[in-house]
């Protein structure tokens, strides 16, 4: 057949998908260096938004599109990584960088913990844990004096600085670190997505049985991928808190925020790698310009309107936007169903 | 030399007996074929070698080590794979990255893993299809994928449950060819099967199973012959007509 066209077709994809990762990292890097496009507008807001939902999404999507586990936890490890930060920040009165990292660990490990009973149970079940384990850790965090209890951890006025990576007057370094927390969650998944960790993970999702009897470790690849996914959604968490100046236990632990890691990840397109970045692109923009256009409506409009476009998009196409962009034949993969006769089975 | 050595196997599903007592073993470099009427165990003893189930009496020793009861994916790692009856491609991944899985096994580097993933699709006749998703195939070149995923893992022994069944007799053909092609590289093999024109000609020895029980073992003529696997099994018109033909792939 076209087999040198075929991956001559595959390859030039995988370059086209190269161009433009580098490309959109270099406009919005350019941003920064164009006066007047990154400062204090509503506009900095929603990108530095987008930007980090992208990461948050990019995280789960590790763990719930790649390896095919749909956890509602992920706002745990996303409150651990805001602790953290807010920790060394409030408690501490330091630098917020060892707490981010403290977070971060601490954030993989419970996840392993976690995860090692609740992956003995497959699809739904699992799921249906994940959502009792945010109520767990929401109630818990709000009774615990040491971190605050449920008056949560105010930040300190401190003058705007990278080494505490705060910023009030402007929003210029928020976009910054933004950028860079997006870049390097990206980059991850964009590496281990063409290694054995990506191939082993998508493996899991498509057959469990199969990858175990081509020699997966199945539970050893779910918990690397979800420790790894836990240590991320922990680094947003961080940004997160800094960029609020506070942390309280339902501004992060709450389903309503697990949420957003798996809509996000669904409207894009699970287990791609654009799919992420294309949700927040779509859905945040949308959440905080209808929040203020249509704020004479009363407030949970801008969630109706999510919810309304997440339903449409479940019944037309359950592959998320890159499904549709994949109709069309941009981005990602489209191997159409190429009938080869007898098509049994 | 013994390679797989099954002891007294038992395997029970409540209070109905799947395998009684079965014992059985495989020489490094046979193709040893297990056959028997539907239901009589084959591939629950399958499962209890390959690790899917665990049986709840007797020994399985694999290549000196005792391997029963180890998880799959351990006993895929000494180098004991299978493949399943109704196959189970990684449906959204393309034939090549289902078979770079199993390449993954042995060589790490992605790069390597590619290039053995190459060889055993090309091995396997499946170059044209590579970039295809492995959903999108036909039932016989699942089969195929389905042998070559195993291959990448470079088993020393391979269990292939029906491997020939339902494939056009072209299919057939070139699925057997490809089975002892595999045994000359210094593969082992046990094959479940019910096609017997496929299974008698290469086979170094059968084992027959009816009720869960082994009720005869021995060289494929002695087998055609014997008298229990005839009344259990065979039935008398292919009892003859092996004697005819002296077997060989052919149509029903």
């Amino acid at each position: 057949m076209n087999d040198k066209n075929g991956s001559f077709m595959k390859s030039k994809r995988r370059l086209i998908d190269n161009i433009l990762w580098i490309g959109l990292i270099a406009v919005l890097a350019a941003l920064i260096f164009i006066p007047g496009a990154i400062g204090k507008s509503t506009h900095t807001h929603v990108l530095v938004l987008v930007l980090l939902y992208a990461s948050m999404a990019q995280s789960w999507n590790i763990l719930g599109g790649y390896c095919g586990q749909i956890s509602f936890g992920h706002s745990v490890f996303f409150g651990l990584g805001a602790y953290g930060a807010g920790m060394a920040m409030v408690t501490y009165g330091s630098m917020p960088w060892l707490g981010i990292l403290a977070g971060a660990i601490i954030a993989a490990v419970t996840s392993v913990l976690l995860g090692w009973p609740c992956f003995k149970l497959r699809g739904h079940y699992f799921a249906i844990a994940t959502f009792a384990i945010v109520e767990i850790f929401g109630r818990v965090f709000l009774i615990w004096d040491w971190i605050g209890g449920a008056l949560g951890l105010d930040y300190p006025i401190i003058k705007d600085s990278w080494s505490y990576f705060l910023w009030s007057s402007n929003k210029t370094g928020y976009y910054t670190g933004a950028l860079v927390l997006f870049v390097f969650i990206f980059g991850v998944v964009r590496y281990i997505e063409s290694r054995k960790l990506g191939y082993y993970m998508r493996a899991v999702k498509e057959g469990q049985e199969t990858a175990e009897s081509l020699g997966v470790n199945s539970t050893k690849v779910k918990l690397t991928a979800m420790a790894l996914s836990a240590f991320l959604a922990a680094l947003c968490g961080a940004f997160f808190a800094q960029y609020n100046y506070r942390v309280d236990p339902p501004m992060v632990m709450s389903l309503d925020m697990s949420m957003k890691f798996v809509l996000i990840t669904i409207l894009g397109g699970m287990g791609t790698f654009w799919g992420p970045f294309l949700g927040a692109a779509v859905l945040i923009p949308l959440q905080e310009y209808t929040r203020t256009s249509l704020a004479f409506l009363g407030p949970g409009v801008d969630q109706m309107v999510y919810g309304l476009l997440i339903i449409f998009m479940m019944v037309r196409q359950p592959k998320g936007i890159m499904g549709f962009l994949a109709e069309f034949g941009i981005l990602g993969r489209n191997e159409k169903k190429e009938a080869t006769g007898d098509d049994a089975s | 030399m013994t390679l797989l050595d099954v002891h007294g196997l038992t395997m029970k599903f409540g209070s109905l007996v799947a395998n009684r007592e079965v014992s059985f073993s495989v020489d490094e470099g046979q193709i040893v074929g297990l056959i028997g009427p539907n239901g009589s165990g084959k591939t629950t003893l399958f499962n209890c070698v390959s690790g899917l189930y665990k049986p709840i009496a007797g020994r399985v020793v694999f290549n000196g080590k005792d391997i029963t009861s180890k998880p799959v994916h351990e006993i895929a790692q000494l180098g004991l794979t299978r493949t399943f009856q109704i196959v189970k491609p990684l449906s959204d991944m393309t034939v090549l990255e289902n078979v770079m899985v199993g390449a993954y096994l042995r060589y790490p580097d992605r790069e390597a893993a590619r290039e053995e993933a190459l060889k055993c699709v090309k091995l396997c006749y499946l170059e044209e299809f590579r970039d295809r998703l492995a959903g999108d195939m036909t039932i016989g070149n699942k089969k195929r994928l389905e042998v070559a995923r195993i291959l990448a893992t470079n088993p020393k022994m391979i269990l292939l449950d029906e491997s020939v069944a339902g494939l056009t007799s072209t299919e057939a053909k070139e699925m057997v060819a490809l089975i002892v092609k595999l045994r000359e590289e210094g593969r082992t093999i046990l094959m479940v099967e019910h096609i017997m024109e496929a299974i008698m000609p290469i086979s170094d020895k059968i084992v027959v199973l009816s009720s869960g029980s082994k009720i005869a073992e021995g060289r494929p003529e002695e087998i055609a012959s014997d008298e229990r696997v005839i009344s259990a099994y065979l039935g008398e018109k292919y009892a003859k007509r092996f004697a005819h033909s002296g077997g060989g792939v052919g149509h029903e």
